[in-house]
């Protein structure tokens, strides 16, 4: 198979857009069409400050490299969870997120949970059960508060992530499987600015892991492989073979239902005059994130029940995030 | 000798003379959840796999991290 650009040797074919490349032609691509998804749903200006979720993977990893090249003022923030599953799992995924920092000369702010809040994630998983026998719902509660907090607190414009199209896919094939019209509604390339919400943006997320895993190789980024210790089994991961076996007989059939939706959503084919439903946000009484609940967020609530002394909005004579 | 297929812990011993996406499919791996790579470089379905060769998958999808 040859390059479409260069009529050389293709590293990567694209079957969803008919398109092979060699692979400069492959990493001259990825950046380009990252700038066009970045314009096309207006995410950010040149001017604006952006903080990158870093985990160490793949995704966030190449996106912070992707937003370099492009000229972007990008700083990282990775969240040291405390999981360890037998493969040093957060400290190993520390360190590949401060070997970019170092080698690109890029900050990295770093905030370790346990230190900030006195627990990890399992140990709070532990004491707060919540979810269904793993730490993922309170991985996902602590990361998106965390981020949010801290975005706004160092006068970011805008939070990066590194979500992917299959991520994207996974994520609106689990909510249309039980019609969640709450997340729906939310689910975007955007989650616009709002009263104690950070602007939150996804400029991979019409990349297939597949692309984003070739571009992450042939960059020569190195990122941590091993899955999280409690990925295994999980909702995710099986939409996203589902997916994957349709793509396999239809190729692009991820990304149109991914397109399709986004545009429907637009149009005001899905849920007509539900968009209401956000306005129903209202600020935490203990950290004034906004919340659905009645008085305090479920992060707050979690710490609580956690009896860890102090909820730390604030530190004294330390920047509250790690910040190095 | 055949090609072997390494994906983490896990090898095939498949057939050599298959093009790459024949030899995914008789190993029961999922071309889209993989990338193939032949001496550190990405190689495409259309390869064809020779004899004594050693074939990384490195797999793409990941649920979580931190």
């Amino acid at each position: 198979m040859k390059c479409r650009k260069c009529g050389d040797k293709a590293s990567v074919n694209m079957r969803q857009h008919k398109l092979a490349l060699c692979k400069n032609h492959f990493l001259e691509w990825v950046p380009e069409q990252t700038e066009r998804f970045i314009r096309k749903y207006k995410m950010f200006k040149r001017e604006e400050k952006i903080l990158v979720a870093i985990s160490g993977g793949k995704d966030s990893l190449s996106l912070w490299d992707i937003l370099g090249r492009l000229g972007y003022q990008a700083d990282g923030l990775y969240l040291g969870l405390g999981i360890d599953g037998g493969i040093d799992y957060s400290s190993e995924s520390h360190r590949m997120a401060e070997k970019f920092a170092q080698a690109n000369h890029l900050k990295l702010h770093v905030l370790d949970v346990r230190r900030e809040y006195g627990r990890s994630i399992p140990e709070l998983f532990e004491i707060s059960h919540r979810g269904h026998g793993k730490p993922c719902a309170v991985c996902g509660l602590v990361k998106r508060h965390e981020m949010n907090r801290i975005a706004r607190d160092l006068g970011y414009d805008v939070l990066a992530t590194g979500h992917n199209l299959d991520d994207e896919a996974a994520v609106l094939f689990g909510n249309t499987l039980v019609w969640n019209a709450e997340y729906l509604l939310r689910q975007g390339p955007v989650l616009a600015e709002r009263d104690g919400l950070a602007r939150k943006v996804k400029p991979l997320c019409r990349f297939y892991e597949r692309e984003m895993t070739a571009y992450a190789l042939a960059r020569g980024i190195e990122y941590i492989y091993d899955e999280c210790p409690y990925a295994e089994g999980s909702h995710s991961i099986s939409y996203k073979e589902v997916l994957n076996q349709l793509e396999s007989g239809r190729p692009g059939a991820k990304l149109t239902f991914y397109l399709r939706f986004l545009e429907a959503r637009a149009g005001g084919e899905l849920f007509q005059g539900a968009n209401e439903q956000l306005t129903l946000l209202q600020p935490c009484a203990k950290c004034g994130q906004p919340t659905t609940a009645q008085a305090r967020c479920s992060f707050c609530r979690m710490i609580e029940k956690s009896a860890v002394p102090e909820l730390r909005l604030t530190r004294e004579g330390d920047d509250q995030s790690g910040k190095k | 000798m055949a090609v072997k297929l390494v994906l983490r812990d896990r090898e095939y011993e498949i057939r050599a003379g298959m093009t790459l996406l024949e030899a995914l499919r008789k190993a029961g791996i999922l071309y889209e959840s993989v990338i193939a790579t032949r001496e550190g470089e990405m190689i495409l379905e259309d390869e064809i796999l020779k004899e004594g060769e050693v074939i990384k998958l490195i797999a793409v999808i990941s649920g979580g991290a931190g």
